[in-house]
């Protein structure tokens, strides 16, 4: 918006900007502060908001032995929650952007075929096969590869792959055929290093969703050995008598990943959601 | 997380526009073998979304006529509409899942045009040319990347019901010591304004970058137009900013109302541990597990999961529907 601005009008534009980010921020920084005090402080009134004394002590101990009837450590949860991320994302794109593109080199009624079913499926949200899913496999509970197996394969990265190979120039596509090469040669040597903003925010966008993940793991988890960080939050806030200080140290380490990635790719969230939306 | 999951806007009929430059390639004097690698490329997705997505979703159907419990061992039985119909209409079983489904139904009524108005003003707030407004935009969008269990956590301790919880500590100052104590989370009344509440503050940041790349998109010469003709701000929103972002204000809702039918892990957490009013906050979703989970009700589950479906579905084809005219830029 062009506009004259004058700097009254840029003070009130920081001042209602400030104001109002400081009140959005303030849940998450009642959690980084609480992290830090005693448990016995945390739900201490709005005079205990700002801690006294700071200290990391919920952090090691967390770190080195969780306060927790289910028997687990720390870096058992974080162990299984990056696995199954790594397994999901990598996996996730490595298959769903073979398939936009092979979908793309298919003719005729096939074709047509696969596309339509590829967007039906997108519409089915995981919630409504969540139910049967855990039926047909309550056999494999509390294994780690019913954990991610469902989520590789998915209809939405599809389209966000073929959305963004659409738009590659044929030409570039022809000219390595003409050279001999074959689809999987093109596809690979070609069309993916050329694609490095969709493989990045595919990868950025399952990354987030995947280490939230929370109905899969409910259902098909109680072991705490294949149990992923955010059920453990849900199961470690729910004993009595809650360690505020404790289970928030944890909220905090369980969110520094998806921080970290965002504030350095923060460029690719954006554009990955923004794009799927705007663009459609 | 499970609220960052975009639908999208293709008509189902987008690929077919592609479907000419790609795939005609000269192939003078050579076997055309494409379409067998395009099949094996496009398998192991397509098979995964076959066992993983479709095949559970037909037979989430099917089980919603059968009597089949978990563990039971009992031989699953047909059923017919007996799932629908005590989930409907019977008086002594329908209670909980018709309160799920009104409770639901609230959640959207408010959730949808309270994300989608705070995420537009926020949106227009920071469409500006500021200085540090990066640093700005961030910061809204930040609690998007917040695990929804961890949010649920953070939020058990600000509506703690005791004195010394954050905001009952905040009304008791404010209100010079009149406030005390107050069970936001267990009191019906309550219970799902904490819910929306906690809902919002963590999606809204998804809603507001959406809406930001749809102002981003209205040519700035229609502001300086507006301006040379004496347009107050007002008008200029009505006129320029609102017809400009249609399209994707009407995206956005529908996306968000889509999103207030699963939503589950928030009320989940908080009904177990947090001392949330069952009732007064149990949602279609939680319905559906609980029944599948701690009943063993599969079949009961299937029937409340194809209702779910059936929402959104809805939903959808609704959305579909508004936003096309407007995508065919």
């Amino acid at each position: 918006m062009a506009m004259t601005r004058t700097p009254v009008r840029l003070v009130l534009d920081y001042a209602v900007l400030g104001v109002l980010a400081f009140v959005f921020a303030l849940p998450a920084l009642y959690l980084f502060l609480g992290s830090l005090k005693p448990s016995d402080e945390v739900l201490n009134g709005l005079s205990g908001f700002l801690p006294t004394d700071l200290s990391f002590d919920n952090y090691s101990a967390v770190l080195s032995s969780l306060n927790s009837d289910s028997t687990g450590y720390f870096w058992q949860f974080m162990g299984v929650s990056v696995l199954l991320a790594f397994v999901v994302v990598t996996g996730g794109l490595f298959v769903n952007s073979m398939a936009a593109y092979g979908l793309s080199l298919l003719t005729g009624r096939g074709r047509r075929a696969l596309f339509t079913l590829v967007l039906l499926l997108m519409l089915v949200p995981f919630e409504s096969v969540a139910v049967p899913l855990f039926y047909m496999f309550n056999g494999q509970r509390n294994t780690t590869y019913i954990q991610a197996l469902p989520f590789i394969a998915n209809a939405f990265s599809v389209y966000q792959f073929h959305t963004f190979f659409r738009q590659i120039p044929p030409s570039i596509e022809e000219a390595a055929r003409l050279d001999g090469a074959g689809p999987w040669r093109t596809f690979f040597a070609i069309i993916v290093p050329m694609s490095k903003p969709v493989f990045a925010s595919v990868a950025i966008l399952t990354f987030l969703i995947q280490w939230g993940s929370f109905l899969w793991p409910v259902l098909m988890v109680s072991d705490p050995s294949v149990r992923p960080l955010p059920l453990e939050i849900s199961v470690f806030q729910g004993q009595q008598p809650p360690d505020w200080g404790q289970i928030l140290a944890f909220g905090v380490l369980l969110v520094l990943p998806v921080l970290v990635v965002f504030v350095f790719f923060q460029r690719w969230f954006v554009q990955g959601v923004a794009s799927s939306a705007v663009k459609g | 997380m499970n609220t960052v999951e975009p639908a999208h806007t293709a008509a189902p009929g987008a690929e077919h526009a592609s479907s000419g430059p790609s795939v005609k390639l000269p192939r003078a004097g050579r076997k055309n073998r494409d379409w067998l690698h395009g099949l094996l490329m496009s398998a192991p997705a397509v098979g995964g979304l076959i066992a993983f997505v479709g095949i559970p979703f037909g037979y989430a159907v099917v089980l919603s006529f059968y009597n089949v419990r978990l563990g039971s061992p009992l031989e699953p039985s047909f059923f017919g509409l007996e799932h629908y119909r005590r989930l409907f209409t019977d008086p002594d079983q329908s209670g909980p899942f018709l309160r799920a489904l009104l409770n639901n139904l609230t959640f959207a009524a408010v959730v949808v045009p309270l994300q989608t108005g705070i995420a537009l003003g926020l949106a227009i707030l920071l469409n500006r040319k500021l200085k540090a407004i990066g640093l700005f935009r961030s910061l809204f969008f930040m609690p998007v990347v917040f695990p929804m269990a961890l949010v649920a956590v953070i939020w058990r301790l600000i509506l703690a019901r005791s004195e010394q919880g954050m905001l009952n500590s905040l009304l008791d100052t404010v209100s010079f010591g009149n406030w005390g104590a107050f069970d936001w989370l267990g009191d019906g009344a309550t219970a799902m304004a904490s819910i929306i509440v906690l809902s919002v503050w963590q999606g809204v940041g998804f809603q507001m970058v959406i809406l930001l790349a749809g102002l981003q998109q209205i040519p700035g010469e229609l502001y300086e137009a507006a301006d040379l003709d004496r347009a107050s701000r007002l008008q200029q929103f009505r006129h320029v900013t609102l017809p400009g972002i249609r399209g994707t204000l009407v995206f956005v809702a529908l996306l968000t109302s889509v999103m207030s039918f699963r939503v589950f892990d928030q009320v989940y957490i908080l009904i177990r541990g947090g001392g949330l009013a069952e009732d007064a906050a149990r949602t279609v979703m939680y319905q559906a597990v609980t029944t599948a989970f701690d009943q063993n009700n599969v079949g009961q589950a299937s029937a409340i999961t194809v209702v779910f479906f059936l929402i959104v579905l809805v939903l959808t084809i609704v959305q579909r529907r508004l936003v096309r005219p407007d995508n065919e830029d």
